[in-house]
């Protein structure tokens, strides 16, 4: 398993072509992003863990791969109830802190809104192989296939990074400048180390443009695509669940009185 | 005109008049004076010494050699009357390098690339894409990651994405070069089949005439001074011209190179396994997963032991185990006290310093290796961390430099080389710190028949004063040339496993495990 | 060999420039997209917490939003192409997303917007400086870009005007330094390993490798 071939375990979600998938993330992060409040916030989160039910991530694969998300929430959260827009009674101050209801009520929605606008996007592309994405974006939304294809190799090139960096390790230490100098000395390895990844990609990339170019790449004639990227049906009605959620979000908060429009 | 659908494409012609190319950068022009007609359907055989430029003249026949911003062109170079950029996907190209030409992820999407390059309607591409695998022995799941695969792997699978295309002009730089025997034979089969079938025009590279002589129709040969030092038939030009060509570094059968003089002088043990098992750490594992065990073997100053195998039995891993890099996956691996002097016995517990004057180790991938802007500071890297006073820096380098052919190259970036100079230059920078063991994996891939001998008679030598050697090798001349000792991997029973079944036809590598000697195909 | 002699010089005399990018400008410019958007990710882990240290010093927090803009700068000093910059950038933007961060998939909309805060530096020299003192403004661009989305969009919202004041101009110094002068000595220290002989970029600050003398033959 790696980056550039996930191991994707069988699902609901996992069938649904990438492009929907992509559509759903993005209007419910844009949805959410006109507002800061906890009602739409909490609604979209809940619709949200529904679907999460069809994705197919087990337990392990779940928490290890939204863990950046459950990290963020409560420190965004933090920060703005310390020093967010204050408004309503003083619960506590000190020196230019001050805690107010405004900023608690703010503070929630912030924590929320951060789990409800990173989940989707972590778990749908969980579920997710790069190679598959790469045909959605060019056949079905017509991206350009130069730079969809370009960006892909650039994807598993950076994907052998890991094994990059162990060969160029063991090279270093097989050439004697592999270890000594105590702590300085170590991190100038890593630096030089990271450097030197980055030639090498670099390297490999010039070179991976010439065999691309090898096997006919990057003429302006049309290509045909071996796998099929179709938009069906499925995937159009995923996307208008999309487009339910991010609406039943917005008219909840109307509705409650909680919308705060960002621009007002 | 672009593509043809069905079997049949008609061979390109190529022609040159007075063609010539200086890379950017370089002095020296790479290829000059170049005046050639080849034939549709012709089948070619590109000879001439390591830098002659061979590999220039197919990346320009290929369109790739870039613009004005890359290097200078003179003269005229046509493929079908139409220069090479504009002809591009009339052409398939596999570079010399099979490591960086995988495309995308999995095995069947990497070798359907070139076909929807060329427009092949998708009906049509995975027929080809399941024969191009099976023509060049590839037995992998479609979906198979090729982060995954060993060298010799890639480079079947670089010649599949070409084979699928079904290009009216094939060129193939050192395409066996990585191959075990049976693979060089049953690739060479497939491109003759392929070009057969389709009536390709097919231009080879290879230093070893032997594989491709009966398959191709000529034999043009590159001079390293412009030119070319030999043009016609096959037959003709080997058996006429072989002692001039010989002379000029080509390998020729019928003037093999000089073999070196060995002195028997077996002596230490410096390093013995027992039931040795190696492989590699996979990511985010922390148990390495065995791909060769049941490993004895022992390695003594002054001897040479050949580990040979099929692709992908786990050899360079072997190697990488023996010279402390990796860590055994099971098993014992020991040091005796004649090779560690006094800093314990496991080398891969050793610090990096102590190994250089220990254990010297080339990679199979060249470019892994090079740490510096130049030849020379490449080559100073190691006898830099060893202290040494200026002027014995300096006598090594140069001396190194002068043998291996590289003197010309002193100031040139190790990445611009050519691939026998890269090869040469890595195998170099490890005996500037005159290790007593060296481990050279494929150290003789890629150079021609002068470069060869002048590595094998250096090595000869270096084992004539007790240096240990183990070499990873495809080369069966190399083996005969310096090997005491011969281990051979074979695929076990499981996917990833492999076991030792022969040992050297001159002293005994594993007596442990006399089994009958197999020869086995790919797993 | 006259011929050859009368070609080197050639090669060094100025050619007309393309704008159209070459598939090795493609390939390239990924693979600088992709390393940076692994580090990005990384700036993202390691945000969380930094960012929670600043939060005493409310609106500092902005200085830490230059790990997230070198990307755009660094690949358009390199590909020196129409777009380089935007594309860059919105390649790391999404592989970071795709790796997982807390931002989802708004980290493609600030890609987007932050690209385009360099790229209008760039565009604005027509293409043909890229000297450090345009680098460094490019940086300073996508600062302000940044800045304001930040302020406009994100839990900086609920920040107070002052604060919010103080949150644009540490954006701005912080996209100086970190995306305008690092990608700078980045790109200078690429140049000079070899790796960018293909581009312009490198041949112009990098060394060459030519030695031999024209007569060694
Ligand atoms: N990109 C490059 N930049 C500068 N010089 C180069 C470049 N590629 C090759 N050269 C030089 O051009 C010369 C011819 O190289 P080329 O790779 O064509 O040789 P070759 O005949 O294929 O050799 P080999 O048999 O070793 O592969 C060599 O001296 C090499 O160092
Ligand atoms: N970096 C890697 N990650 C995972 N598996 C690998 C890696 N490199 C090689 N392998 C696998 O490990 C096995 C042994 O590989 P190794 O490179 O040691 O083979 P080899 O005998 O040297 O082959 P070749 O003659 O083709 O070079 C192969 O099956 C290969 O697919
Ligand atoms: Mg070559
Ligand atoms: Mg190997």
């Amino acid at each position: 398993m790696s980056l550039m071939t996930p191991e994707i375990r069988p699902s609901a979600i996992a069938r649904v072509n990438p492009v929907a998938k992509l559509a759903v993330a993005l209007l419910i992060s844009c949805a959410l992003m006109l507002s800061i409040d906890w009602v739409s916030a909490a609604v979209a989160l809940a619709l949200e863990a529904i679907l999460l039910a069809w994705c197919g991530l087990n337990a392990r694969q779940f928490w290890l791969r939204t863990a950046p998300v459950w990290i963020a929430a409560p420190f965004g959260m933090l920060t703005t109830i310390l020093y967010g827009e204050d408004s309503g009674a003083v619960l506590w101050s000190g020196g230019w802190v001050s805690i107010t209801e405004g900023s608690v009520a703010l503070g929630l929605a912030i924590g929320l809104r951060v789990l409800a606008i990173g989940l989707p996007g972590i778990v749908l592309l969980a579920t997710t192989d790069p190679t598959d994405l790469g045909d959605g974006l060019a056949q079905v939304l017509r991206l350009p296939a130069r730079f969809v294809l370009g960006a892909l190799a650039g994807l598993r090139l950076v994907g052998m990074f890991i094994d990059d960096w162990h060969s160029l390790a063991l090279a270093r230490r097989a050439r004697g400048v592999g270890d000594g100098g105590g702590l300085r000395g170590k991190a100038a390895r890593f630096r030089s180390l990271a450097f030197s990844l980055l030639v090498l990609s670099v390297r490999r990339g010039s070179k991976l443009a010439t065999a691309m170019e090898a096997r006919g790449f990057g003429s302006d004639e049309p290509r045909t695509w071996a796998r099929e990227s179709v938009f069906g049906r499925r995937d159009g009605l995923v996307v208008l669940i999309g487009v339910a959620i991010a609406a039943a979000s917005i008219t909840a908060a109307i509705l409650a009185g909680t919308w705060h429009f960002v621009l007002a | 005109m672009r593509r043809l659908a069905g079997p049949t494409v008609t061979g390109s012609r190529v022609t040159a008049s007075g063609w010539g190319w200086r890379h950017a950068g370089r002095a020296r022009q790479a290829v000059s004076g170049l005046d050639l007609d080849i034939r549709p359907g012709e089948r070619v055989l590109v000879l001439g010494p390591s830098g002659a430029g061979k590999s220039t003249l197919m990346h320009a026949l290929a369109g790739v050699l870039g613009d004005d911003e890359d290097g200078d062109e003179t003269g005229d170079l046509f493929v079908d009357g139409l220069r090479p950029s504009q002809a591009r996907g009339r052409v398939g190209l596999v570079l010399q390098d099979p490591d960086s030409q995988v495309v995308l992820a999995r095995v069947g999407d990497d070798v359907a690339f070139g076909c929807e390059n060329l427009g092949v309607p998708r009906a049509e591409i995975w027929p080809r894409v399941s024969q191009a695998l099976a023509d060049v022995g590839l037995d992998l799941p479609l979906r198979h990651p090729t982060s995954a695969l060993s060298g010799g792997q890639k480079q079947r699978l670089a010649l599949a994405g070409v084979l699928a295309m079904r290009p009216g002009l094939v060129l193939l730089d050192e395409p066996t070069a990585n191959l075990d025997p049976d693979g060089v034979v049953e690739v060479r089969d497939a491109v003759h089949r392929s070009v057969e079938a389709s009536g390709a025009t097919l231009i080879v590279i290879e230093h070893r005439v032997a594989v491709w002589q009966d398959v191709v129709d000529r034999v043009i040969v590159l001079d390293p001074a412009g030119g070319v030092l030999a043009d016609g038939p096959a037959g003709t030009v080997l058996s006429a011209e072989g002692e001039r060509l010989a002379a000029a570094g080509v390998w020729i059968p019928r003037f093999p190179p000089a073999m070196p003089h060995r002195t028997e002088a077996a002596g230490d043990t410096l390093l013995s396994a027992q039931d040795l098992a190696v492989g590699r750490v996979p990511f985010a594992r922390r148990q390495a997963v065995p791909v060769a065990d049941g490993l004895d073997l022992d390695v003594r100053a002054g001897s040479t032991l050949a580990i040979t195998g099929p692709n992908g039995t786990g050899k360079s891993t072997l190697a990488l185990t023996l010279a402390g890099l990796l860590a055994p996956a099971g098993g014992r691996l020991a040091a005796t006290s004649a090779l560690a002097a006094g800093i314990g016995e496991a080398p891969h517990r050793w610090r990096s310093r102590d190994l250089l004057e220990r254990i010297g180790t080339v990679f199979q991938d060249p470019e892994h290796q090079f740490l510096a802007g130049t030849v020379r500071s490449e080559l100073l890297v190691g006898p830099r961390a060893l202290g040494l006073g200026a002027a014995e820096q300096a006598e090594r380098v140069d001396g190194l430099l002068t043998r291996l052919r590289l003197d010309h190259l002193a100031d040139a970036n190790p990445f611009t080389l050519s691939g026998g100079e890269k090869r040469r230059l890595s195998v170099a920078t490890v005996l500037a710190t005159r290790p007593r063991l060296l481990v050279l994996d494929e150290p003789t891939f890629g150079q021609d028949a002068r470069t060869w001998a002048e590595l094998v008679r250096l090595l000869a030598e270096l084992q004539g004063t007790g240096t240990a050697v183990v070499a990873v090798t495809h080369d069966d001349l190399f083996v005969t040339a310096l090997a005491d000792a011969r281990l051979t991997l074979v695929p076990g029973a499981g996917p990833a496993t492999g076991r030792v079944v022969s040992t050297g036809p001159v002293a005994s590598a594993g007596p442990s495990r006399p089994a009958p000697p197999v020869e086995g195909g790919t797993p | 060999m006259h011929a050859s002699t009368n070609l080197l010089r050639g090669s060094t005399t100025r050619k007309p420039r393309v704008l159209k990018w070459r598939v090795v400008d493609i390939v390239v410019a990924s693979v600088i997209g992709v390393a940076s958007g692994v580090i990005f990710w990384a700036w993202g882990l390691a945000w969380s917490p930094l960012s929670a240290v600043l939060a005493f010093t409310p609106g500092l927090e902005g200085l830490l939003a230059g790990g997230w803009l070198f990307a755009g700068v660094l690949g358009g000093l390199i590909i020196r192409k129409p777009g380089a910059a935007v594309y860059t950038e919105v390649v790391a933007a999404v592989v970071s997303m795709l790796i997982g961060t807390q931002w989802g998939f708004s980290t493609l909309i600030w890609g987007v917007v932050e690209g385009l805060g360099a790229e209008i530096i760039f565009a604005l020299f027509l293409y043909t400086n890229w000297r450090l003192g345009v680098a460094l403004l490019a940086g300073a661009g996508a600062g302000v870009a940044v800045g304001l989305l930040d302020t406009t969009f994100t839990s900086y919202a609920a920040l107070d005007v002052g604060y919010k004041a103080v949150y644009i101009v540490s954006a701005v110094v912080s996209g100086t330094v970190l995306a305008g002068l690092l990608s700078w000595l980045a790109v200078r220290g690429l140049a000079r390993t070899g790796a960018l002989s293909r581009f312009a970029s490198g041949r112009e600050t990098g060394r060459t490798d030519r030695l031999e003398p024209v007569s060694a033959r």
